[in-house]
């Protein structure tokens, strides 16, 4: 396997196998509802079928009464006397006096078959007052719009908003006015996005146990264990650390599932049928009607240009709904929006605004894409105005390090000059185009996390490594971990084995999210690796009768320091760890941390597309994705994450949408017609892989999940623009908006 | 509701179930031959992920009634391998890093071999129709597609 | 739910006419979906692949083809004569689903589930297709344009059944075709489908059927379309008429699919489109 670069590196930056591949190839990887433990029940779970609505009763008695239920719960059995978001969680995970949006869990059943369950459902009854809804996120902020959840504002929304503000944001720097004064041209829009669902294939899943001592098991698909621990313990009333959660292999979460839907119902209906384990499976229907899908955005962007492409000032305005709870990424859309341009006059407002939708959940570089589909249009629109290339434009304005920021921190080392330079330098920008195509770049920017990280590194006794992690595996961090713990040991690449822990086996971790685990995870696991290192240096050291300060560490074995130190044959990692008992007990190392040195990753997007003048059908013809890894330890897992990101963004650019009808129901809850893209509408995704390492990861980690995500969106629309002539500023650019403005163009 | 007895020759083992007659196929194969290799993406035959083959022909078990198996032959996923030796097609999504969640890849996998059977030398766009009707969330498709072109290349000797 | 598996379609019919919820499985597409989705709950599952015949594929004596009601669609497509006769019949069924539903589904299915947006039925209503019910009093032949009466409802009396859908012969001189649009390339529905099937002789088109799928509450057969296009060449001129008359006859709704105006628009593009290749295939060109 040839390594890709020149790095100095024995492993980092080659491609071997994931150590989970043969699982996962034939079948037997366990995910969440491959589980199945004696005496198990399963259970349905009833949802409202309006969109707001009082429950003026619910009676449960016909169902409890079916032969084999179990179990019926209601929010009852939740536990009350919550704040701040434990109360969220517990409103959401079953409807109090209102039913917030069309799906919201009303009541639960457990029974001994799927059938029964489903068939209790039916029995349980429930009357409603149906209530005027909400969906709009412009609507939800007029003034005469009804106050969905009075009370819910927070202190940073000043007196006289909109009712159904619940948190304002407001930062910036310099001189605005002045800024726009000293533009040539002076521009601004109005950008709308739909909401969109992270899609990830496998439906949620939990197998749950819970007795009335309080404590209680969990097998579960989830990007993090200890999460839905303290949630779960918080809507249920119980002490975390009674609660062990085990995470299963995943099937894709993108940042939906880092909270709560059907675990706590779960829990609560075990607990309420004697113990007995409960399997609760969520529909696909349930999944887009009932868990977390992303905001839905309308934004106002005003920027401030010179002639030749500087950027003179920039404001930007963002509304946006996450459902009927407080947490729509308004913050972290403007964080983003302008992240990649060097502005010295800056205002940025944004407002998280309630409607009667599901409560919004994290999706890859939550809030990123849909500021970048404003700014990054927008910048488009003025290049093309001002005859400039925008790629130049991007470049003439692009932040470096020790630039202050659009949202304030000073940027450390970052690489967007040198993915702009790669975007310039790759052939996909001198393709030819055809009529009805043109092509659409567009930058994008995502932070990084670190978060709470705990991670053991153990020797085993034959020489090997042991790691264990809580950071879900979703697309390949066992491989890159172990890359990095045998790169850090001098010991082979399948002398090292990733283990996924449940809660009992390590201190909190965050999930795996903000694209995390190979930066934060990896970091840990190369000091606790390190640490282990320094303790067999030492058995070494007392082996030979010399200082432990004497001994170093090379190619997996200890070794003298200089001929000082004496004359002694190299211990290798499996010889000291073969004694391990007699020398000391078992050697490990451990490191916990809420980590820092996260490295900022940018990226940009080339994108050539071909329009259907006659139907408005636009077809992505050839697309390259350019991005900064820092480090690309396992790079083909890397290229993965920058063409899933892709995908998904093209997905969103495209034909992704919740639509609601006029009674607010959800119309699209079926994969037919919630259209995540097929095999058959791409092209193959050209990649480079940039690397300005990350001085804050021993090995230059930036982490590259999220923002691959960011570009496509503006990237399309960019392109879209440049094919027709035609600015598309709400999304997705499905035909019947495509074909619209094309007739309106004339 | 009376259970129907079935019985069906899955992964060329006999295999017995009773079935209610309002359970699919994929509820038989995951919950009473214990064969969780096949997913449920969807419910609704738009994912693939529950792709099995038929008497040779590739369906959604989550189409299928668990009755109408009956004197069937079945192959699924947990049936590729045979033994330790893995399919082409399976060595090579795992050297294409073809997979990254990997909920996806057994009815991929399924859905490929189906069409490497028939069509052992398919153009890209081929590969992309095919497994049109074969849903994965994370890779984006590429190399996907490349792994299958590669696996049907290795099969032919190319 | 109970599972019937009758080896004769008076048999099947026997069955359905004592119960009270039916239906009758053949590919079951449609059916399972709907039961997942609870829409559908039959107490009788009357499954017809046990019937002698269901999976066959035949020529008439007349040179037409009687269609089992079990084939599946990747078997019509691998049919070369068939093919032959009635490409646009053909690649109608072939666009429904992915490749794993075309394993199962068929034309009968796709038919009696009584869509609007049923890919496979504008080729069978502008091939003049019929097909054979079987009931109580014995078997009946009827237009296709005959049996849908709204989405998800069909014609047939309580206790029919489909069995065989009937072709006639094409003839010299006959080409169709049928087109959907869908905003993916695959798995969507049709947001608008449109089968044109005519016959060119001495340079001019003789007949003509046009029908439109997903612009009213069932497929639409188009006869002031087909108008446009008989005594002409199929020139420019005679396929503008057409598009306006299949834009005129589509009474659309707007759903989470399409708006009402891209599909009246979209209605007159596919038109000229489909014309323009069952006329190609009429005259013996590549389309």
């Amino acid at each position: 396997m040839a390594k890709d670069d020149t790095h100095a590196y024995r492993l980092i930056g080659t491609r071997p196998n994931r150590p989970d591949g043969l699982d996962k190839v034939t079948g037997r990887a366990r995910y969440g509802a491959d589980m199945a433990l004696p005496g198990m029940l399963h259970a349905a779970v009833l949802r409202s079928p309006h969109a707001h609505a009082r429950i003026t009763r619910i009676d449960t008695s016909r169902a409890e009464a079916l032969a084999g239920v179990k179990a019926v719960i209601t929010r009852a059995d939740l536990a009350t006397g919550q704040s701040g978001e434990d109360w969220n969680l517990t409103e959401n995970t079953l409807a109090g006096e209102v039913a917030l949006y069309d799906g919201h869990a009303v009541a639960a059943v457990a029974a001994t078959s799927k059938f029964i369950a489903q068939d209790a459902l039916a029995l349980i009854d429930v009357e409603y007052e149906v209530l005027p809804h909400l969906i709009d996120v412009d609507d939800a902020i007029r003034p005469d719009a009804i106050a969905l959840r009075p009370g819910s504002a927070d202190a940073s929304v000043p007196d006289g908003s909109p009712a159904n503000v619940v948190k304002q944001i407001e930062f910036g720097h310099g001189d605005l006015d002045a800024g726009f004064a000293a533009a040539d041209l002076v521009r601004e829009g109005r950008y709308l996005t739909e909401a969109t669902h992270q899609g990830y294939i496998e439906p949620h899943a939990c197998v749950a146990q819970l007795g009335a001592d309080g404590k209680g098991e969990m097998w579960v698909c989830t990007q993090g264990q200890w999460y839905i621990r303290k949630m779960c313990a918080a809507v249920l009333g119980l002490e975390a650390a009674q609660l062990r959660v085990t995470p299963s292999e995943i099937g894709g979460g993108f940042g939906g599932k880092t909270t709560i839907f059907a675990e706590p119902l779960a829990l609560a209906l075990s607990r309420k049928a004697g113990g007995r384990p409960v399997k609760l499976v969520m529909s696909r229907s349930e999944v887009l009607r009932a868990t977390g899908p992303t905001a839905s955005a309308s934004m106002d962007v005003k920027i401030g240009m010179k002639r030749d492409g500087t950027i003179t000032a920039a404001l930007c305005d963002f509304r946006m709904q996450g459902g009927a709870f407080p947490g729509a990424p308004v913050d972290m859309a403007l964080f983003c929006a302008l992240a990649p341009y060097k502005l010295d006059a800056v205002k940025c407002i944004g407002q998280d605004v309630l409607a009667n939708r599901p409560k919004a959940a994290a999706y890859r570089a939550p809030g990123a894409p849909m500021g970048a589909f404003a700014v990054e249009s927008l910048i488009d629109e003025m290049a093309q105005e001002l005859g400039l290339d925008p790629l130049e434009v991007r470049l003439k304005n692009a932040v470096r390090e020790g630039d202050k920021s659009s949202y304030g921190p000073t940027f450390g080392s970052i690489g967007l000059v040198e993915v702009l330079e790669a975007v310039k330098a790759h052939p996909n920008l001198s393709a030819p185009l055809g009529p009805n195509q043109g092509r659409g770049i567009a930058s994008g920017y995502w932070f990084n996390h670190g978060g709470e990280t705990s991670v053991t590194v153990a020797v085993s006794e034959d020489g090997g490594a042991t790691v264990s992690v809580g950071t879900p595996d979703i697309g390949g961090s066992r491989a890159s971990i172990a890359l990095m713990v045998a790169e850090t040991f001098g010991i082979g690449y399948d002398d090292v084995r990733v283990n996924v822990v449940e809660t009992g086996a390590l201190g909190v971790n965050e999930p795996t999210h903000g694209s995390r685990a190979t930066f934060a995870s990896g970091k840990a696991a190369v000091i606790s690796a390190k640490a282990a290192i320094s303790e067999m240096c030492r058995r070494a050291a007392a082996d030979w009768g010399i200082e432990p300060e004497a001994v170093e560490w090379i190619d997996g074995a200890a070794v003298p320091a200089g001929p000082n130190a004496g004359q002694f044959p190299p211990l290798t990692m499996a010889e000291i760890a073969a004694k391990m008992g007699e020398t000391g007990g078992p050697i490990s190392g451990h490191h916990e941390v809420t980590a820092e040195g996260v490295g900022a990753s940018f990226g940009a997007h080339v994108v050539d597309v071909e329009v259907d003048s006659e139907t408005g059908k636009v077809t992505i013809l050839r697309y390259l994705v350019v991005q900064d890894a820092g480090t690309a330890i396992h790079p083909a897992y890397v290229e993965g994450q920058y063409q899933g990101g892709a995908v998904q963004g093209i997905g969103w650019a495209l034909n992704e949408e919740y639509v609601y009808g006029r009674d607010g129901r959800l119309q699209n809850t079926v994969f037919l017609d919630y259209r995540i893209p097929v095999a058959s509408d791409l092209p193959m995704i050209d990649t480079v892989i940039v690397e300005v390492p990350n001085p804050g990861h021993p090995y230059g980690v930036r982490g590259v999940g999220e923002t691959g995500i960011t570009p496509p969106l503006p990237a399309i629309a960019n392109a879209v623009a440049a094919a027709t002539g035609v600015r598309l500023r709400h999304l997705p650019m499905s035909p019947p908006k495509v074909l619209a403005a094309l007739k309106a163009r004339g | 509701m009376s259970k129907v007895h079935v019985s069906a020759t899955v992964n060329g083992d006999p295999v017995e179930f009773l079935a209610d007659p309002r359970e699919s196929l994929l509820d038989c194969l995951r919950d009473h031959l214990g064969l969780t290799g096949t997913k449920e993406g969807c419910g609704t035959g738009d994912c693939g992920a529950c792709s099995v083959l038929v008497d040779g022909t590739l369906l959604c078990a989550c189409l299928v009634l668990g009755v109408e198996a009956e004197g069937k032959t079945i192959g699924t996923i947990e049936g590729l391998a045979q033994g330790h030796e893995l399919h082409p097609l399976q060595r090579a999504f795992i050297d294409h890093a073809a997979l990254q969640c990997g909920f996806c890849t057994p009815g991929i996998l399924v859905a490929s071999k189906a069409l490497l059977d028939q069509n052992p030398d398919p153009t890209e766009e081929q590969v992309r129709f095919w497994l049109a009707g074969n849903l994965c969330r994370c890779t984006g498709y590429d190399k996907i597609v490349r792994a299958v072109m590669d696996a049907a290349a290795e099969i032919r000797g190319a | 739910m109970r599972y019937h598996k009758p080896d004769s379609f008076v048999e099947a019919s026997r069955i359905a006419s004592a119960a009270g919820r039916y239906r009758f499985l053949a590919g079951g597409t449609d059916v399972l979906v709907q039961m997942r989705a609870g829409i559908s709950t039959p107490e009788d599952m009357i499954d017809l692949k046990g019937i002698p015949g269901v999976g066959d594929i035949a020529r008439t004596p007349e040179g037409g083809w009687r269609i089992g009601v079990a084939v599946p669609g990747a078997v019509l497509g691998r049919h070369a004569s068939l093919k032959a006769d009635w490409p646009g019949v053909v690649e109608g069924m072939n666009l429904v689903g992915s490749t794993q539903v075309q394993g199962r589904a068929t034309l009968a299915g796709n038919l009696c589930n009584g869509s609007p947006a049923a890919d496979s039925v504008p080729g069978l209503i502008a091939a003049c297709a019929r097909v054979e019910v079987t009931g109580s009093t014995g078997t009946r032949e009827i237009l296709v344009e005959d049996v849908p009466a709204g989405p998800g409802r069909t014609t047939l009396a309580p206790g029919e059944v489909v069995s065989a859908i009937l072709l006639p012969p094409r003839g010299a001189g006959g080409g169709d075709a049928y087109l959907r649009f869908i905003p993916r390339t695959e798995m969507d529905i049709a947001v608008v489908g449109c089968a044109v099937s005519l016959r060119f002789a001495d340079g001019v088109i003789t007949e003509a059927r046009v029908a439109l799928g997903a612009v009213a509450p069932t497929v639409l057969l188009v006869p002031e379309a087909a108008a446009a296009l008989i005594g002409t060449q199929g020139d420019g001129v005679a396929l503008a008429a057409l598009s306006a008359a299949a834009m005129g006859a589509a009474r659309p709704i707007s759903d989470r699919r399409g708006t009402a105006e891209f599909r009246k628009e979209i209605a007159g593009v596919l038109a000229r489109r489909a014309a323009t290749i069952a006329l190609a295939r009429a005259r013996g060109e590549p389309a």
